[in-house]
């Protein structure tokens, strides 16, 4: 227990370090987190459209979970990208996108059909049914999804460390240097820094969810299971 | 001279004496591989099954047993998901190191952390499993004169199977990628040689084997898993065909 208060003490002695480590870890969570939302939304949410691809959409999140994320970032080490920001941010992507694209591509294709002809019926063009129905009505699931890969992506981005990356797992890597009350305020850091993500993103989803949808699917669809897969 | 470059060049074995290959560091020699799978890679990759293994019997057996009770009262539902939901959010590298000045570098930290893992997604699709089962069959299980006991045992819990081993193989995968991390606390498993690479210099070869058993591995798992849950649960196959 002993290591825990030195740890505090660590935290307030060196709160510069910490502080500046822990914005290097956002800065590598935003890069892979967005470019991985901007890859993986408009396919599921197309493929969901259009109803097609669904094997494909569905079974890369299973995929995607049987990455090791470490693995992951050892094959891109052993590639032309080497040691640096990029190969963590490649990686960051590719454990990423999976949960994503699945959730969008499941939220779209099971909007109601009948909500859809309604929509159909009264004028809407393939674009308005799409952003005014579809979307509005899927978006807990979205979230979900969002909510899920950021998860994913935080609890990755201290492992950079290991690929030349910046953050607060570099003090985790150099238990030499900070020694292990280093270490466990790092630690610390970094679970503080998964509860504030993940409870920005449970706000996130619970907002975005339509007023009249509310209290229905939001309930059950948690983190961990974001699709269960039977 | 020549031992200056070698001193500026990345640290790799057998500098030096190994083959053309292992010097240039070029992207996989298949020759060392060979050459060190007894010692590298071959028990390394028993540790990583033994690790997982061990995770998955524990955690199966805790969340099937609150599982029950929060089938039968819904109050422990809560409860079980708000503790396992906070271990589940921590992430991996954080977790094994706050644990250590509690249980040390021994294998027992790694299992917690792993099995603390699997609790949420394992209790999660037990419990889903069990309350799809359709009312109407409950009532006529116990229609026919089953117990209680007997409707869980024969009706119920064969009919949550598929979602029960579909938490099953989430977990078994998120503990295969899990536990390459937890190299990093004890030195067993398919993470070790990783991260024996990575201080070397980034050996390729030994980070290409490495990553790749033990993404084959989450894949294996995954493909065994779904093969076992076809073979348990036939009606379900009959349905669909």
């Amino acid at each position: 227990m002993n290591d825990f208060t030195n740890a505090f003490k660590f935290i307030g002695d060196n709160s510069q370090l910490l502080w500046d480590s822990a914005l290097q870890t956002l800065k590598l969570f935003a890069a892979g987190f967005s470019i991985a939302v901007v890859i993986a939304l408009p396919i599921g949410i197309v493929l969901g459209h259009l109803h097609k691809a669904g094997f494909l959409a569905i079974n890369v999140s299973n995929i995607g979970r049987a990455l090791p994320s470490l693995a992951v970032i050892a094959v891109l080490l052993a590639t032309p990208l080497g040691i640096g920001f990029w190969t963590v941010t490649v990686a960051l992507v590719i454990l990423a996108v999976p949960v994503i694209l699945t959730n969008a591509y499941v939220g779209i294709d099971e909007v109601d059909r009948e909500l859809v002809e309604a929509a159909r019926g009264m004028g809407m063009t393939a674009w308005q049914i799409l952003t005014r129905v579809e979307v509005p009505v899927a978006l807990p699931l979205i979230f979900a999804g969002l909510r899920t890969a950021a998860l994913y992506v935080m609890a990755t981005t201290p492992l950079a460390a290991f690929a030349g990356g910046e953050g607060l797992g570099n003090i985790i890597a150099n238990q030499a240097s900070y020694k292990i009350e280093g270490v466990i305020a790092a630690s610390l850091i970094i679970a503080a820094l998964a509860f504030l993500v993940d409870g920005i993103f449970a706000l996130l989803q619970r907002f975005a969810t339509p007023r009249a949808l509310r209290g229905r699917r939001g309930q059950d669809i948690a983190k961990g299971s974001a699709v269960v897969t039977t | 001279m020549i031992a200056l470059i070698a001193q500026a060049g990345p640290v790799i074995p057998d500098f030096g004496t190994g083959s053309s290959c292992v010097r240039n560091n070029d992207t996989f020699c298949w020759d060392w591989f060979k050459d060190n799978w007894d010692t590298a890679f071959g028990p390394r990759l028993v540790e990583h099954i033994e690790l997982t293994l061990i995770a998955i019997g524990i955690g199966c057996a805790i969340a099937f047993a609150c599982a029950l009770l929060a089938y039968r009262f819904s109050r422990v539902e809560l409860p079980f998901v708000s503790v396992s939901a906070f271990f589940y959010t921590i992430p991996s590298l954080a977790l094994f190191q706050l644990l250590v000045p509690i249980s040390g570098l021994t294998r027992l930290t790694v299992e917690i952390a792993l099995v603390s893992y699997t609790l949420l997604i394992l209790f999660r699709n037990m419990l889903i499993g069990l309350r799809g089962v359709p009312d109407d069959v409950r009532e006529a299980a116990r229609g026919m004169g089953l117990t209680r006991r007997q409707s869980l045992l024969r009706v119920e819990l064969p009919l949550a199977l598929p979602a029960i081993l579909a938490g099953v193989q989430i977990a078994t995968v998120t503990v295969i990628s899990l536990a390459t991390v937890a190299a990093f606390v004890v030195d067993e498993g398919l993470g070790s040689p990783i991260f024996d690479a990575i201080n070397r210099g980034t050996f390729k070869t030994e980070l290409i084997a490495a990553a790749v058993l033990a993404i084959g591995l989450g894949f294996i798992a995954y493909a065994l898993i779904a093969l076992l849950q076809r073979l348990l649960t036939p009606w379900a196959r009959a349905r669909n065909a």
